[in-house]
C-alpha cells in the first residue's frame, strides 16, 4: 500500500502565465523542508502537488507537520494510491482505513470525481463504498452532517487517492516569491509576528538585530537567535545581522535631549538597516510598529522615524491590537521565547516622558547637534552575520 | 566474563555520557540561573542536551522538561495533569500493566477520590485499543499507557488509542511512559499523539538521576517541587548539569541507529529463542511482534530468584520480575495470563545492541544446567 502526500494550492492556483514560477518556487521549499526526512519524488497536475516518499518507512506525519508551515498551500493530507478501479479503491479503502474507523461511530463518504471518464459518477462511489465499509466495520452508522470521519476519494489523472483526514495549510504565497526584504527583529513580542506575516505574503525574509553590551546580555541576543530559528520552520532560511549599537545609544544619551532618544535611537536603527539591507538586495524593511502601542509608535513618531528611510518600511502589524498580535505569536510558536525576560537594546536608556508627538524639525535639529555618521559607518563595518536554517 | 542481560533495570553509560559528564563537573560547574557567561555556559550545555531530546521525540526544546529520573517524570505527569484538569473531571484510564511508578501514583490519586480505571489485555493476553477508548467519557481528565511494557516487551497500542480518544475526547490529556521505548522505538511525540512523555536517562545508556518530561505546547501542569522556579517553574531545584549533560550525549549517540540496532536486537532475540527452544520446559511469555530488546521466559518451574543466583554465581545477570520492585511479583505477569508456576519461574532477559551472542550462548547454557541442577 503506497501512501503519499496530496499538497493543494492556495491562490498560485489563480495565477496566469507566471503560474509556473510560483509553483517552482513551492516546489522547491517543501523539497528543502522535508529534505532530512528521506527522499521523495515531487510531481505536479491539475493545482495539486504529489510528495511520493521513495522509502514507505519514512515519517509522513512529520513531512505533514513540516509542510502544513509552509506558505502558498491551502490544503494537504496524507492519501493511500489506488488504481483507478473501483474494487482496487475498495480493498485498499479497508486495510488504509481500519484504524480511524476502527475508532469512530459515524462515518460519511465524498468523491471528487476529475477524471470524468471513471465509470462510475461521484454519488455512486460515495453509495458503493460508504456501502462496503458499513459492511466491513458493522459498529459504524453514517452520518453526513457530522461525522466524525470524512472519508474522500478522489479520481484524478492516473490514479485514485483515498484520505481521512484533511489538513488545512498556511496560505499565502511562496516564500521567495514576492522578494526580500529586511526585518528589525528586537526579540519583543511584535517583530517575529510582523516577520511571520509578510513571508506569508512571499517576502524572504532577512533579520537585524542591535545588541548595546554591557547594557544588554548574551542572553538577549541568543533569544533573538532562537526567534530566528523558530521563523525558519516558516520563512526559510534567514541571514541574521547583528549590530553593535553601544557606542551610538551613549552619544544619543550625552548629546541628545532625553525626550527625543527612544526617536533618534530609531531613526538610527533605520538608517543602519537600510543600508545593511541594500547590500543584501533586500526591497523593503519590516518592523513590528502598530499604531499608538507606545510613545515611539505614534503616527507623528513613526513619520519622524520615516523621515530618514529611503526604501519602504513595511508594518503589518500596523491596525492590530497587542491581543490580536499575541494570538499568533503563540500559534507560530513565538510567544514563549518572545517573553523571556532579558532586556533588549530597545528599552535600554528609555526615556521617563518620550515626546509623544515630536516634530520632525526639532527631532533633526537634536540629531545634528552630533555628528552620528562615523559612528553609523563603524556599527554597519563591525557587523556579523550568520545564517539560520531548519532546526531540524 | 561476566555477562550483562538485565538492561531493562538499567545499562551502562556510554564513553560519550561519561566524558560529558567529566567536562560539566570539571569545566562547566556554573550555575545555569546565573546572570553571568559561566552560568550561561552551564545553560547552554542544559539547553544542548533538551535539543537532543527533542530532536529524538521529534519536539520543540521547550517542551522537554528535566527531571530526576522517569519515576519523578510519571508523578509530575500524572500528579500535575490531575491537579490541573481533574478539579471536575476525576476519571483516569490507564492500563493495568504499568510500572510501579504509574501504577503506585495511580493508586495514591485514587485514595484521593479520583475514579482510576484500570484496562486489562483480554483473555488472548492481547491488550484491545478500543477497550481504552470505550472506558474515556466526559468526565475523564487524564488516560496513560505505557508504550514498552518493561516485563515483557508488549508493545501497546498507544498511538492508535490515543488518536482515537482525542478525535472523540480533545480535552482528555495523555500520557505514556516511554521509558523501555526511547531510543529503541521510533518515538515520536506526534505518532503517539501524547500530551505527555517521560523517559529515563539510565536505561539509554545515560547516568541514573535523570530524566525527562515532553510536555506539549498548551498542557498544564501543576508543580510538585516548587522553589526558584527552574525549567520553567515546573520542575524547581539548580538542574544537574552533569547529568543532563550525559543524558543528552548519549541520545546524540544512540539517535542515528535506533533501526539498526532494532534490527541487531531483533536478531539477537531469535538466537536467544532459537536457543531456548532446545531446552525442555522453558515457555517464553514475551509476545512475538514485542520489543526484542525484552525476552520473559519461564525456566520450567525453576523459582525465579533462586535461578537468578544460580546464575549470578556465574556473573550472569537477569532480572526476576521488574528490578524495582526487588523481586517482589508485581502482578503484571497475571495481568498477561502468565500465572501460578510460570509465573515463579519467570526470568527476564534484556539486551541492547552491543550483547553478543556468545553471551547469550553462555546465558543458554547455563541456564539449561540451571534448571538441570536447581532441585524443586
Amino acid at each position: 500500500m503506497k501512501e503519499i502526500i496530496l499538497v493543494k494550492y492556495g491562490e498560485i492556483a489563480l495565477k496566469g502565465l507566471n503560474k509556473n514560477t510560483f509553483e517552482d518556487m513551492l516546489t522547491k521549499n517543501i523539497k528543502r523542508r522535508i529534505k532530512s526526512l528521506g527522499k521523495f519524488v515531487c510531481t505536479r497536475a491539475q493545482s495539486t502537488l504529489y510528495i511520493t516518499p521513495e522509502d514507505d518507512s519514512t515519517d509522513l506525519q512529520e513531512a505533514v507537520n513540516r509542510i502544513s508551515k509552509i506558505f502558498g498551500i491551502a490544503a494537504l493530507c496524507r492519501a493511500c494510491v489506488c488504481e483507478k478501479d473501483f474494487s482496487d479503491i475498495r480493498e485498499k479503502s479497508y486495510e488504509y482505513l481500519s484504524e480511524i474507523l476502527t475508532y469512530a461511530k459515524t462515518f460519511k463518504v465524498t468523491a471528487k470525481r476529475s477524471d470524468k471518464a471513471f465509470p462510475m459518477k461521484s454519488p455512486e462511489i460515495c453509495m458503493e463504498l460508504g456501502g462496503a465499509l458499513l459492511e466491513k466495520f458493522p459498529h459504524l452508522t453514517v452520518d453526513v452532517k457530522n461525522p466524525e470521519v470524512t472519508v474522500t476519494v478522489e479520481i484524478r489523472d492516473t490514479n485514485a487517492y483515498i484520505h481521512a483526514e484533511n489538513i488545512k495549510g498556511a496560505g499565502g504565497l511562496p516564500v521567495g516569491s514576492s522578494g526580500k526584504a529586511m526585518l528589525l527583529l528586537s526579540g519583543g513580542i511584535d517583530s517575529p509576528v510582523a516577520g511571520w506575516m509578510m513571508a506569508k505574503r512571499g517576502v524572504h525574509i532577512a533579520a537585524i538585530h542591535y545588541v548595546s553590551p554591557p547594557y544588554t546580555s548574551d542572553r538577549a541576543q541568543l533569544k533573538v537567535e532562537q526567534l530566528c530559528e523558530k521563523l525558519t520552520d516558516y520563512c526559510g532560511g534567514i541571514a541574521f545581522y547583528c549590530v553593535p549599537f553601544t557606542e551610538l545609544q551613549e552619544a544619543i544619551k550625552d548629546n541628545c535631549p532625553e525626550e527625543f532618544f527612544t526617536i533618534i535611537m530609531r531613526r538610527l536603527m533605520m538608517e543602519i538597516a537600510q543600508r545593511i539591507a541594500a547590500d543584501d538586495g533586500c526591497l523593503a524593511l519590516i518592523t513590528g510598529e502598530s499604531v499608538g502601542q507606545v510613545a515611539s509608535q505614534t503616527m507623528a513618531a513613526i513619520g519622524c522615524t520615516d523621515a530618514v528611510c529611503r526604501m519602504p518600511v513595511f508594518r503589518p502589524l500596523i491596525g492590530m491590537d497587542k491581543t490580536e498580535i499575541i494570538e499568533i505569536a503563540r500559534k507560530i510558536d513565538t510567544f514563549e521565547t518572545s517573553t523571556l525576560p532579558y532586556e533588549d537594546c530597545c528599552t535600554v536608556f528609555t526615556p521617563k516622558h518620550p515626546k509623544v508627538r515630536p516634530l520632525l524639525a526639532d527631532i533633526e535639529k537634536a540629531q545634528n547637534s552630533f555628528d552620528f555618521e562615523p559612528l553609523i559607518k563603524k556599527a554597519v563595518e563591525n557587523t556579523e552575520m550568520k545564517v539560520f536554517n531548519f532546526s531540524r | 566474563m561476566s555477562v550483562y542481560l538485565d538492561n531493562a533495570a538499567t545499562t551502562k553509560p556510554c564513553s560519550e555520557c561519561v566524558e560529558a559528564i567529566l567536562s560539566a563537573l570539571n569545566e562547566n560547574y556554573g550555575n545555569p540561573s546565573s546572570l553571568h557567561r559561566a552560568g550561561l555556559n552551564a545553560q547552554l550545555a542544559v539547553d544542548k542536551a533538551r535539543k537532543s531530546i527533542a530532536d529524538a521525540l521529534g519536539a520543540a526544546p521547550e517542551c522537554i522538561y528535566f527531571t530526576s529520573g522517569a519515576t519523578e517524570s510519571n508523578n509530575l505527569a500524572i500528579r500535575g495533569a490531575a491537579a490541573a484538569y481533574g478539579k471536575r473531571k476525576r476519571k483516569i484510564v490507564v492500563s493495568s500493566v504499568e510500572h510501579a511508578s504509574v501504577a503506585e501514583t495511580m493508586t495514591s490519586l485514587e485514595q484521593n477520590g479520583f475514579e482510576v480505571v484500570r484496562v486489562s489485555p483480554r483473555e488472548d493476553g492481547k491488550f484491545y485499543g478500543i477497550d481504552f477508548v470505550s472506558a474515556c467519557d466526559e468526565n475523564t481528565c487524564l488516560i496513560s499507557m505505557m508504550l514498552v511494557n518493561n516485563e515483557t516487551g508488549y508493545i501497546l497500542p498507544v498511538g492508535e488509542v490515543f488518536a482515537a480518544v482525542k478525535r472523540r475526547f480533545p480535552e482528555i490529556i495523555t500520557h505514556c511512559d516511554c521509558v523501555q521505548g526511547f531510543m529503541k522505538l521510533p518515538v515520536k511525540a506526534s505518532s503517539l499523539n501524547a500530551d505527555l512523555i517521560s523517559v529515563s536517562g539510565h536505561k539509554i545508556h545515560g547516568a541514573k538521576g535523570t530524566g525527562a518530561l515532553y510536555v506539549k505546547k498548551g498542557v498544564r501542569l501543576i508543580p510538585l517541587i516548587t522553589g526558584g522556579k527552574q525549567e520553567k517553574g515546573i520542575r524547581s531545584g539548580t538542574e544537574s548539569v552533569p547529568l543532563i549533560a550525559g543524558f543528552g550525549a548519549a541520545v546524540d549517540k544512540l539517535s542515528p541507529t535506533i533501526s539498526q540496532r532494532y534490527e541487531a536486537v531483533k536478531n539477537l532475540k531469535a538466537h536467544l529463542l532459537a536457543g531456548l527452544a532446545e531446552i525442555d520446559g522453558v515457555t517464553v511469555n514475551s509476545p512475538d511482534d514485542g520489543s526484542p530488546y525484552v525476552v520473559n521466559i519461564s525456566a520450567a518451574g525453576r523459582r525465579s530468584e533462586i535461578m537468578l543466583h544460580y546464575l549470578e554465581q556465574r556473573e550472569i545477570y537477569v532480572s526476576s520480575g521488574s528490578a524495582c520492585s526487588k523481586g517482589a511479583q508485581s502482578g503484571v505477569l497475571g495481568e498477561f495470563g502468565i500465572n501460578g508456576k510460570l509465573a515463579d519461574s519467570a526470568v527476564r532477559i534484556s539486551m541492547t545492541a552491543e550483547t553478543t551472542v556468545e553471551e547469550l550462548d553462555v546465558f543458554i547454557a547455563a541456564l539449561k544446567d540451571g534448571i538441570e541442577n536447581i532441585r524443586t
